[in-house]
């Protein structure tokens, strides 16, 4: 007889419970669970005060990191109820070219564009979707893919909205660091409300949809009309996102609809892990800045990230946030065993 | 008299492609009366419940429930008329615990009278539902994944589900099968509590023995036509009807 | 005027069908929506200008060596990166995007970008029908066309392995019972794909320069058609290509060509609209088994 270790891994005391709900009782277990949040929280409140050592490059990086994980919650929110899209670019380039629009036209500020761009975009997306909302899984995902590039095909064709050359000039947010608390409390918002939000009834019954439809029909509830809310909820970030940018870069144009804003998202979620919002935003700020660091690789860079998201899509289907939380709830020990020779 | 009519089905059919699923069927049920469906395997039962709760698009004829044509309305609202089923392959929501599951109906707006929120009055009154079909309030069951439960549990879960909706009219789709004698009887006190309290019953069965406790009269479907209609003895005398079943051990066995 | 629309509306119908078809084919088998389409279908042209100009050999010989190398690369994707995720729809779908976007970005990288990537004609030259001149090329491509829609409906319906993958893609757990296996028979269904993109490739690629993004507009193409005539459906398919086919044809002829794309976003909007399963789907969301 040989002996040899096994690993052990056992769940922290802290979340001893019925499969959903636990009692916290020390500070201590309190400050476990708490403190990552705010860990994440500080952290992201700290960086705009801290320009001297980021310099203005880093805090554009921080910009856009923030709009591709606000398109990305919206697709976690999406893939909650059931609806996979694969064209968050939908939803991006109806706020920008909605704020556009109203900036250019007439002249609104900022201030009144933004909001606005964010709820009439998100409106006209949940029209455009609702006639496919009944189409499920890849069916879903198919459409959603082809239609922010058949709209860009639109605006090109009919030269309006500046066609191939966009609206330029576009009103300016008011400087870096307001840009810089207001996308960043968007973002916490998001996350947060996100994940409260699904967790209430009405995120329980999203997530039925997305299980078993027929049963939660049964259970006398109109899918459709959750679905149509599901959406337009989960489109608010995104059209948001859309707005905020193109008031950042002062100019909207055809690149609104570009298949970056449905292929960034989605990889971040892969990367991150769907279904908790927090994996969906930590994948954003890994896979953004990373992007940066590889920018020196040119178009190679692309062929890197689909080789990382092959990478994760089958060797890492859960994501890492997933993964580290796990670990983090759990610890793990050595114990002997016997192993019996043949 | 026609008052008490709640539900009227008349030359009702539906066609997959070139299957004549259900086929010209017609039938009546009384207020608090509880019919049975009976037939071979494939014979249609499942689509004539899916047909009356808006589940599939009927092809032809109508449904009238109290006097209203429900007729191809969506099941949402054939919900919200006071119409409840449960399905024949149980599926819960297996990830979410018992409970949970039964948050669902509670959320439609026939039920929706409850406040709630994350952990509110609405699952207190889950919990009290499930307790009325015979789960143990202070036994770990409830709180468990619904993956978990064995199958016996699963069916006791469905029908919650549809009683949860406080339904007029409720249609069990296949309740007893999978389930042993003994599970068996321990629901059948509760079909006769439902019974008492005035509800009607549709019951979709293929245990004839123990569904001929429960219910009145019956209606036979064979190729997705009715070939019988009547009480538990005219039902199994008829001559078609066996010729339907021959061979099957169903009816020697009842 | 009426000519010009006929001829190369039928010419528009048909290189739709040839482009759509080994993604229509790779769904209705096995379920695979292969997002790798179009970076297999500019591969195949790369591939066969590479063996014509780095090893010289004969523009026949390299379209048939890049049909057989493609189909095999295809069945190779399914094998790698599908069969771990197989089941997970959306991972499929990451998946073979993430190979297809990999492919078309490193012939980018590698500078695959100038005007001298194209490949030969077929046959030179062009005829005059009804007043209307059309080059050999075209009317081959419609042959072609034809002919392999012919022997697709030929395997598929007549084949035993044809007969196999239908069974499959109907029925799992039927066809696993009768022998069937589901992982042979998707990768099959791969390489099919593949190499039917790798053929449409050859024969279209000729009448222009073989660009990058053509890979982009090639698999929404596919997916374009696929969607108006039904996901599933070969005889939507079908439909769906005559109806964008025409439709373009009729609009860039008599609204000018800037409406082409526009009229065929509105078929799609459309029909999605009508009936959200497509033209000749088979609205299976619906209409379930219990
Ligand atoms: N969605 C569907 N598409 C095509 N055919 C269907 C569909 N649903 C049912 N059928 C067919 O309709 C017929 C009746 O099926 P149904 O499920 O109603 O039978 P059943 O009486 O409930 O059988 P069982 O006792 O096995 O439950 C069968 O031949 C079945 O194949
Ligand atoms: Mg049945």
């Amino acid at each position: 007889m040989k002996k040899g270790y096994r690993k052990e891994r056992l769940d922290r005391g802290i979340k001893a419970r019925t499969d959903d709900i636990f009692a916290i009782c020390s500070p201590r277990e309190i400050a476990y669970i708490a403190l990552p949040r705010f860990i994440v929280i500080g952290a992201l409140l700290m960086f705009p005060l801290l320009a001297v050592l980021t310099g203005i490059y880093w805090q554009n990086v921080l910009i856009i990191t923030c709009t591709i994980a606000l398109l990305a919650l919206s697709w976690d929110l999406l893939a909650s109820a059931g609806l996979v899209s694969l064209g968050q670019a939908l939803f991006f380039g109806a706020g920008a070219y909605v704020t556009g629009f109203l900036s250019h036209h007439y002249g609104w500020p900022p201030i009144l564009s933004v909001p606005a761009a964010t709820v009439t975009g998100a409106l006209l997306c949940t029209m455009l979707l609702y006639p496919v909302l009944r189409l499920r899984g890849i069916y879903f995902g198919l459409i959603t893919f082809a239609m922010p590039l058949l709209m860009m095909r639109i605006v090109e064709a009919t030269k309006i909205l500046g066609g191939t050359e966009g609206l330029s000039g576009l009103a300016p947010l008011p400087g870096m660091k307001v840009e810089l608390y207001v996308i960043i409390t968007v973002t916490l918002v998001c996350v947060f409300g996100f994940r409260r939000l699904i967790d209430t009834d009405y995120g329980l019954v999203l997530r039925a949809i997305r299980d078993n439809d027929r049963a939660v029909m049964a259970g006398g509830i109109n899918i459709q009309w959750y679905k149509t809310q599901a959406v337009f909820i989960a489109a608010l970030p995104a059209t948001f996102a859309g707005a905020f940018l193109t008031h950042h870069y002062q100019f909207v144009g055809m690149p609104a609809f570009a298949l970056e804003y449905s292929i960034l998202p989605l990889t971040s979620v892969i990367i991150g892990g769907t279904g908790s919002f927090a994996g969906a935003m930590l994948g954003a700020f890994i896979l953004v800045p990373l992007s940066e660091v590889l920018r020196a690789f040119g178009t190679l860079r692309v062929v890197i990230y689909c080789l990382i998201l092959l990478v994760f899509a089958i060797g890492l289907p859960e994501g890492i946030f997933h993964y580290i939380q796990r670990k983090y709830y759990q610890f793990e020990r050595l114990v002997p065993v016997e192993e019996i020779k043949k | 008299m026609s008052q008490d009519l709640i539900l009227k089905v008349s030359n009702l059919a539906k066609n997959f492609g070139g299957v004549k699923a259900v086929n010209d069927v017609s039938f009546e049920l009384q207020e608090g009366e509880a019919l049975g469906v009976i037939g071979p395997n494939g014979s249609g039962k499942s689509t004539l419940i899916n047909l009356i709760t808006g589940f599939v698009k009927p092809s032809g004829g109508r449904i009238i429930y109290r006097g209203e044509n429900i007729t191809g309305l969506p099941p949402y609202k054939i919900v919200s008329l006071g119409i409840a089923r449960s399905f024949q392959m149980a599926k819960p929501f297996y990830n979410i615990p018992v409970f949970k599951n039964l948050i669902i109906p509670l959320y439609s707006s026939r039920a929706r009278k409850l406040k709630g929120g994350a952990y509110g009055d609405r699952d207190e009154a889950a919990i009290h539902f499930l307790e009325d079909v015979g789960f143990e309030r202070d036994s770990q069951v409830p709180y468990k994944a619904a993956g978990a439960l064995p199958h016996g549990y699963l069916k006791r879960l469905e029908l919650a589900r549809c009683l949860t909706l406080e339904p007029d009219l409720i249609i069990l789709d296949e309740l007893f099968s999978g389930m042993s004698m003994s599970e068996i009887a321990s629901i059948l006190p509760l079909l006769a509590k439902i019974r008492e309290e005035g509800k009607t019953l549709i019951m979709v069965e293929h245990r004839l023995r123990e569904l001929f406790r429960v219910v009145d009269k019956a209606i036979v479907l064979n190729f997705g036509g009715k070939i019988a209609e009547g009480t538990s003895g005219e039902v199994m005398d008829n001559e078609e009807v066996r010729k339907a079943y021959l061979g099957s051990e169903v009816l020697s066995g009842a | 005027m009426i000519e010009t629309v006929l001829i190369y509306g039928l010419v528009n119908s048909v290189t739709l069908i040839l482009t759509a078809i080994g993604f229509s084919l790779t769904f209705g088998l096995s379920g695979i929506a292969n997002f790798s389409h179009g970076g297999l279908y500019i591969l195949s042209g790369y591939s066969a200008w590479m063996m014509m100009h780095y090893i010289g050999l004969p523009f026949a010989l390299a379209a048939v060596l890049t049909v057989i190398q493609v189909g095999i690369l295809g069945g190779l994707i399914y094998r790698a990166v599908i069969m771990p995720v197989r089941g997970i729809v959306l991972s499929e779908v990451v998946a073979t995007f993430a190979v297809g976007v990999a492919i078309l970005e490193f012939f980018r990288w590698r500078g695959f970008v100038t005007y001298d990537f194209n490949l030969p004609l077929f046959i030179k030259g062009s005829i005059g029908i009804a007043g209307v001149f059309i080059d050999y090329q075209r009317l081959f491509i419609i042959g072609i066309g034809l002919m392999l829609a012919v022997i697709l409906w030929f395997f598929t319906h007549h084949t035993r392995i044809g007969l196999a993958l239908r069974g499959m893609a109907q029925d799992e757990y039927t066809a696993l019972s009768l022998g069937i296996e589901s992982d042979w028979a998707a990768t099959l269904s791969m390489a099919l794909g593949a190499a039917l993109a790798a053929v449409a490739a050859i024969i279209i690629l000729p009448l222009g320069i073989i660009s990058i993004n053509m890979g982009y507009d090639v698999l929404l193409l596919a997916l374009a058609v696929t969607i108006l005539g039904g996901l599933e459906s070969t005889n939507g398919l079908i439909v769906g290509c005559f109806i964008l086919g025409y439709a373009r044809v009729i609009t860039g002829t008599y609204l000018g060509p800037e409406w082409m794309e526009v009229i065929y976003l509105a078929a799609i909007v459309l029909v999605l609209v009508v009936k959200p399963s497509g033209l000749c789907g088979k609205s299976k969301e619906l209409e379930e088994r219990v």
